[in-house]
């Protein structure tokens, strides 16, 4: 039995369909979730985020017209509501302090410790990049969103979509090199 | 949140390219391109690899992220529920909706973790509802759930745990012989219609059998 696609719920959806509400949210809530408490870092907050995209899915359901992929219509919707949600409080967009904090503490007995695991340092300086290099690299590897895609979610053009990408990964090469791993990188 | 976007060299825009070659998403000309590049590339070669562990280790990163309580979900279809009443979408067919409404109260975190599978559940479940909740509906009217008058029988609160499925509330349903009469009430309370039961202590002793299903029911109180 072949699953209903993600643009037939939205049709029901469109058409007061809940039972299709729950089946779309069953499919897409935790990436969604995930997506957006990488950029807040916030649960509870992220779970209210979450909350208030489907909810706009429920509200535009009809306004889908198809010409991008559902996951990717709604990865753009919590983007930018969790940047939103950002904005009104400036204090937390300090992540670019956050990246400059993990290279600075290297020699930390946490770090020290991750230096013998390179695996678990990749994943702390993924932690520690900026929310903008954290988001691209999420779309395009967690999310596994085509060049075109992030364009349309982020609203950055496509070479932009490239280049941001590319200085993602300079960027979190820099931090395990500061981090005493090796890394290749011209 | 400031990033600089400069022009990249043209191995610049190979190398661009390689985390989506690695994640699969790439059209079939540039993962060509990319191929080709890497065959005769060893520098490029050993920058796929690091891309390839990064790509792992996110993947891995965000999978430890855990998954939303259920109260996103509750908060989710109270908002809708409270927008059907006012909103003209509603279709004929809104019987679904209201099996959907119903099924919104309590089975949030499970279909977290069914994804796909609990999809497919639901869908079951909602067939099986609509079966054994709708009336005849000869007279032509707009379907509704079955709303046994409460004459035939006490009518009887509860509030479905948020862990509970569809498959165990139906099967309490089922074991009580209970209908479902009306809800979600505010407080996510369900309104069911018990047949069969008669003396004060008939209905005490179902109330007890419900309360202690503390998995399936977090409340449980007869209506006088």
């Amino acid at each position: 039995m072949q699953a209903t696609s993600d643009e037939a719920l939205i049709g029901r959806i469109a058409s007061g369909d809940r039972l299709a509400m729950q089946v779309l949210y069953a499919r897409h809530h935790v990436r969604i979730y995930r997506f957006v408490l990488r950029l807040v870092r916030d649960e509870w907050k992220a779970e209210d985020l979450i909350s208030e995209v489907f909810l706009d899915v429920w509200r535009q359901a009809d306004r889908f017209e198809g010409r991008s992929a559902v996951s990717t219509w709604m990865l753009a919707i919590a983007r930018f509501k969790a940047l939103s949600t950002l904005r009104r409080k400036p204090d937390e967009e300090l992540d670019d302090e956050a990246a400059l904090e993990i290279e600075d503490e290297a020699d930390d007995p946490e770090m020290a410790l991750a230096k013998k695991d390179r695996s678990a340092a990749i994943r702390k300086c993924l932690t520690g990049l900026s929310a903008e290099h954290r988001e691209i690299i999420d779309l395009v590897y967690y999310h596994e969103k085509s060049v075109e895609e992030v364009a349309e979610i982020v609203g950055i053009p496509e070479n932009t979509v490239k280049t941001r990408m590319f200085y993602a990964r300079k960027k979190l090469s820099e931090m395990l090199k500061a981090a005493g791993m090796e890394k290749d990188w011209p | 949140m400031n990033t600089v976007d400069h022009q990249l060299s043209e191995r610049q825009e190979i190398e661009a390219l390689l985390p989506w070659h690695a994640a699969g998403t790439l059209s079939q000309r540039d993962a060509e391109r990319v191929e080709q590049a890497l065959a005769g590339d060893g520098e490029l070669a050993r920058q796929f690899e690091a891309v390839r562990d990064e790509l792992q280790e996110t993947i891995h990163l965000n999978e430890s992220l855990g998954a939303p309580s259920a109260r996103a979900a509750q908060k989710l279809f109270a908002a809708i529920e409270a927008e059907g009443a006012r909103a003209p979408r509603r279709r004929s067919f809104d019987l679904v909706g209201r099996i959907a409404g119903f099924l919104s109260g309590f089975a949030p975190r499970t279909l977290a973790y069914a994804a796909a599978a609990g999809a497919l559940a639901i869908l079951v479940q909602g067939a099986v509802l609509t079966e054994w909740a709708v009336k005849d509906q000869a007279g032509g009217s707009a379907p509704e759930l079955a709303s046994k008058s409460s004459s035939e029988g006490p009518a009887i609160m509860v509030r479905f745990a948020a862990q509970a499925t569809a498959a165990e509330i139906t099967s309490f349903l089922g074991t009580y012989k209970a209908d479902l009469v009306a809800g979600p009430r505010p407080g996510n309370f369900y309104q069911l219609s018990v047949s069969g039961l008669k003396s004060p202590d008939e209905i005490s002793a179902v109330v007890a059998r419900m309360q202690a299903e503390s998995r399936i029911v977090e409340f449980v109180a007869a209506r006088e």
